[in-house]
């Protein structure tokens, strides 16, 4: 079956989720173009969009909705010439309408499963949970053609267990989107030793179409992503854990937090960024990492105890940030998590100072990462900051060198282990998908750090 | 033909050009709507005079309220200014982005038909409550809808000019035609950052040519013009006194602080056809022929010139418009400065449609005041010394694809 018959009938499972959401949608988008070429003309095309919870179904049809206008309103230039033979359809606003109209017509939105039958291809993005990847991947094999291919939006599991244990015989590739998957760029490409051939030379082209740039990663769990993310989460929780006994938890959590944004040059601390995927994601992925990766201890109590607590971070459904290690108002940070007193400390200046004081100032190279994103010279400005991170003799340089060291350590790692093909890879995808300003296998930091 | 009786304007004022560039601006709060800006320019103008009662009638131009903000009956908003105004007449004119240009004419033929004496002039769009995608929708209507619309582009005005810069590159060489429309964007910006009420007033761009020069986008605008080649989304309102001799003696106003209308031309060409030369705007050329005429000067006796600005293209084909230098030649004259203050023909000293704005049914009337204030020394940062064998100054209104066009020559009246 060629890849345009694969896109007439296409499904997404978990579709009301916040990636799944994010796959529809990009879907919708692809296929609402693919039905106004003219070769496809008097074609039928279907967009099956599954999820358990009628209630999350509605949400997810407006969010189409919504995103299909400002797709449409980017797209008009085109759309006008696609549209070119409908007298009826005159002004930009017409056309915009329709083109949201004749998208949304494709989408059936169902709480039943078996209505993914007739599927083509079938994306899923349900719970980081192998035992019910791999029952609901059992029953899609039942229902649906032999033909039909599976992409898994898993950032951990290891495809070649879920494919044998569902009994898919190559059918399942993983592709792994970046949160929010409309907007993030990478996606991490991962074949199994048995997937089919002609299943990875589609999902190279459906990335392209979705406008994805494609990262091939091993099938080892966590793959290069949150193989880096979680070694290095858990290097912020270790030093966290070490500097508590001076400066306590909540001191320990905003040092290390301001450390990693700041000193690091990052888009946020490590702490955010656990909140923003969700401690409970982080605790699910390390468990998975854990389960299937040897030699090491991916885990963390410290992400176990904040779930105990009701701790859980991620996302509300407008998008806005739930508390997590820290608290937030409007997006910022206004609080810190308390693990004694099961409350958060408030971030004002006469708390804080005392621990920005024992961190040190910032070497005066220093740019902040918004800054520096904008700056066409970006690696000279990088050069001369980490030289002088390197010279300087303050808490907060010593623990952002050992930060890059372990970072340089957790992507080398990543290559030796072969999860990862090149250096390259490994950059690529923390540039990409978390927005760092340089790869952390890289040469800024030469120097032995100091004890 | 030769005016019958002198005409005069003055008391001048309008109000910020706003939209994106302006610091205030925040297109996700809500915004004045119409009457703000009406009021606004109107009361600035009567705060000139004494006795604001002595208005005799007024005139509003406006291109598209009726989509933008869904409100019609334009002139019946006028009294909502001052209360003297209610019972008085009150017209709405409308000629696309030359609305502006013909109020003033409106104004001024009320004058000559001894109808009145004072007449108030205003000119309103409020342009930023749709986005720039439907708005090309709705301006669109300059152009000939039915038989244009359909295979028109989704930036329909933009895309008319477009093609007319992708012309000029065929006939004069890409590279110089670039250079000068990036020039006049530059020169637009600079100007702006001289009129507190521009709308690229606050712009703080350190390479301003780097940013003209960037380059088009044809997936997601036109072939040949990027965003900065066009004039901006404007909400505003400009307002004048259209005065008689008599209509002077009652607003109290001095001679030294009014200019008179000693020219004026206005023609149209038909709207359903395309231009014959995309290279040349022969509609504008042929009304400002005629202010000259009846103005008896030629291109040399003007100390500078607002010309309508709508596209940086546009900007250069109207300095060949003006016959200050020939067709073809306007690209060397833009890159060689010849149009910035201290140049041969200084143009749009506040910044013109690129660089103040353009609330389309209202810039003909702002064009109008900012050569009343050049004239009688009240421009400001902008300000230019007007030489005494070069005393005119020249504003062309245009609408359209150079369809519809007034132009004036006015000089100080004292």
């Amino acid at each position: 079956m060629d890849l345009s018959e694969r896109y007439r009938n296409a499904g997404v499972l978990g579709a009301a989720g916040k990636m799944g959401s994010g796959i529809a949608l990009l879907l919708a988008q692809e296929m609402g173009m693919r039905k106004l070429n003219p070769a496809a003309r008097g074609q039928r095309f279907k967009l099956t969009l599954m999820d358990v919870n009628d209630e999350a179904l509605d949400g997810l049809r407006g969010y189409l909705r919504a995103q299909l206008v400002r797709f449409a309103e980017k797209s008009t230039v085109a759309l006008r010439q696609h549209y070119a033979d409908r007298s009826d359809l005159v002004e930009n606003s017409e056309i915009i309408d329709a083109f949201i109209e004749d998208t949304l017509d494709l989408a059936r939105f169902t709480t039943d499963l078996g209505s993914l039958a007739g599927c083509h291809i079938v994306f899923e993005a349900i719970a980081e949970n192998i035992d019910l990847k791999v029952k609901i991947y059992t029953q899609l094999r039942e229902m649906c053609s032999p033909e039909t291919f599976f992409f898994t939006n898993t950032s951990s599991i290891p495809i070649r267990l879920i494919d044998e244990r569902a009994g898919l015989g190559g059918r399942l590739v993983g592709f792994h989107f970046y949160n929010p998957p409309a907007v993030q760029k990478l996606l991490e490409l991962i074949s199994a030793p048995q997937t089919r051939a002609d299943l990875v030379v589609d999902a190279k082209q459906i990335a392209a179409d979705l406008g994805k740039k494609v990262i091939p990663a091993h099938d080892v769990a966590g793959f290069i992503g949150n193989g880096h993310f979680m070694r290095d989460a858990l290097h912020g929780i270790a030093e966290t854990e070490a500097l508590a006994g001076t400066h306590g938890f909540s001191g320990a959590v905003y040092m290390v937090n301001r450390v990693s944004q700041d000193w690091l040059i990052r888009p946020m601390g490590i702490f955010q960024l656990i909140d923003y995927v969700g401690v409970d994601v982080c605790q699910c992925i390390l468990r998975v990492m854990n389960q299937f990766i040897k030699g090491e201890q991916l885990h963390s109590s410290l992400i176990d105890q904040m779930m105990e607590r009701g701790v859980r971070g991620g996302q509300r459904a407008d998008g806005s940030q739930k508390d997590g290690f820290l608290r937030y108002e409007k997006g910022a940070i206004t609080g810190v998590y308390d693990l004694a007193k099961g409350e958060y400390q408030a971030v004002d200046p006469t708390w804080s100072a005392p621990l920005d004081q024992a961190l040190g100032k910032l070497p005066a190279e220093h740019q902040p990462w918004k800054g520096l994103s904008r700056e066409k010279d970006k690696d000279a400005k990088l050069k001369a900051y980490f030289a002088a991170l390197a010279g300087t003799d303050t808490l907060g340089a010593k623990l952002a060198l050992r930060y890059l060291k372990r970072s340089k350590e957790i992507g080398q790692h990543l290559v030796k282990s072969g999860v990862a093909a090149t250096p390259e890879d490994v950059n690529g995808v923390l540039l990409n998908g978390f927005y760092h300003l340089y790869g952390p296998i890289n040469e800024y930091v030469q120097s032995e750090v100091r004890a | 033909m030769r005016l019958r009786k002198k005409v005069y304007v003055a008391a001048g004022h309008y109000t910020v050009s706003m939209g994106t560039g302006r610091k205030e601006f925040d297109p996700r709060k809500p915004r004045p709507g119409l009457e703000h800006y009406i009021q606004e320019a109107g009361r600035g103008v009567l705060a000139q005079i004494p006795d604001p009662t002595v208005v005799d009638e007024c005139v509003i131009s406006n291109f598209m309220a009726a989509r933008f903000n869904r409100q019609g009956n334009l002139a019946a908003l006028m009294p909502t200014i001052h209360p003297s105004l209610e019972y008085k007449p009150s017209t709405r004119v409308e000629g696309a982005c030359g609305s502006g240009g013909l109020g003033v004419l409106t104004g001024m033929k009320s004058v000559l038909a001894d109808l009145s004496d004072v007449v108030l002039v205003l000119g309103v769009e409020v342009q930023n409550t749709v986005k720039a995608i439907y708005g090309a929708d709705i301006l669109a209507g300059a152009g000939h809808y039915a038989s244009q619309r359909k295979s028109g582009h989704a930036y329909f005005f933009p895309a008319f000019f477009s093609d007319r810069a992708g012309a000029a590159f065929q006939k004069y060489g890409k590279e110089k035609v670039r250079q000068a429309m990036t020039q006049w964007f530059v020169n637009a910006v600079e100007a702006a950052r001289r009129c507190p009420q521009a709308q690229e007033y606050h712009n703080a761009t350190v390479d301003l040519y780097a940013l003209g020069n960037t380059p088009p986008s044809p997936q997601a605008f036109v072939d040949n013009l990027n965003v900065f080649d066009c004039s901006k989304v404007s909400d505003g309102a400009a307002a004048l006194l259209v005065l008689s001799e008599d209509g002077l003696k009652k607003t109290g106003i001095a001679k030294k602080d009014a200019v008179e209308i000693v020219g004026w031309g206005t023609s149209v060409a038909d709207i359903t056809k395309l231009p014959e030369d995309p290279t040349t705007l022969a509609t504008s050329r042929a009304a400002v022929q005629k202010a000259y005429a009846m103005a008896g000067i030629r291109p040399k006796d003007l100390a500078f010139a607002e010309v309508h600005d709508c596209f940086s293209i546009t900007g250069i084909l109207m300095t060949e418009a003006t016959g200050i230098c020939a067709p073809g030649e306007g690209y060397d004259l833009v890159n060689s400065g010849g149009t910035k203050p201290e140049g041969v023909m200084p143009s749009n000293l506040s910044g013109g449609l690129i660089g103040y704005g353009h609330y389309t049914g209202g810039t003909g009337i702002r064009q109008t005041i900012d050569n009343w204030r050049q004239l009688t020394g009240k421009a400001g940062d902008f300000q230019l010394k007007v030489a005494a064998n070069r005393p005119y100054g020249l504003v062309i209104s245009m609408g359209g694809n150079d369809k519809t066009v007034s132009a004036f020559v006015l000089r100080g009246a004292a």
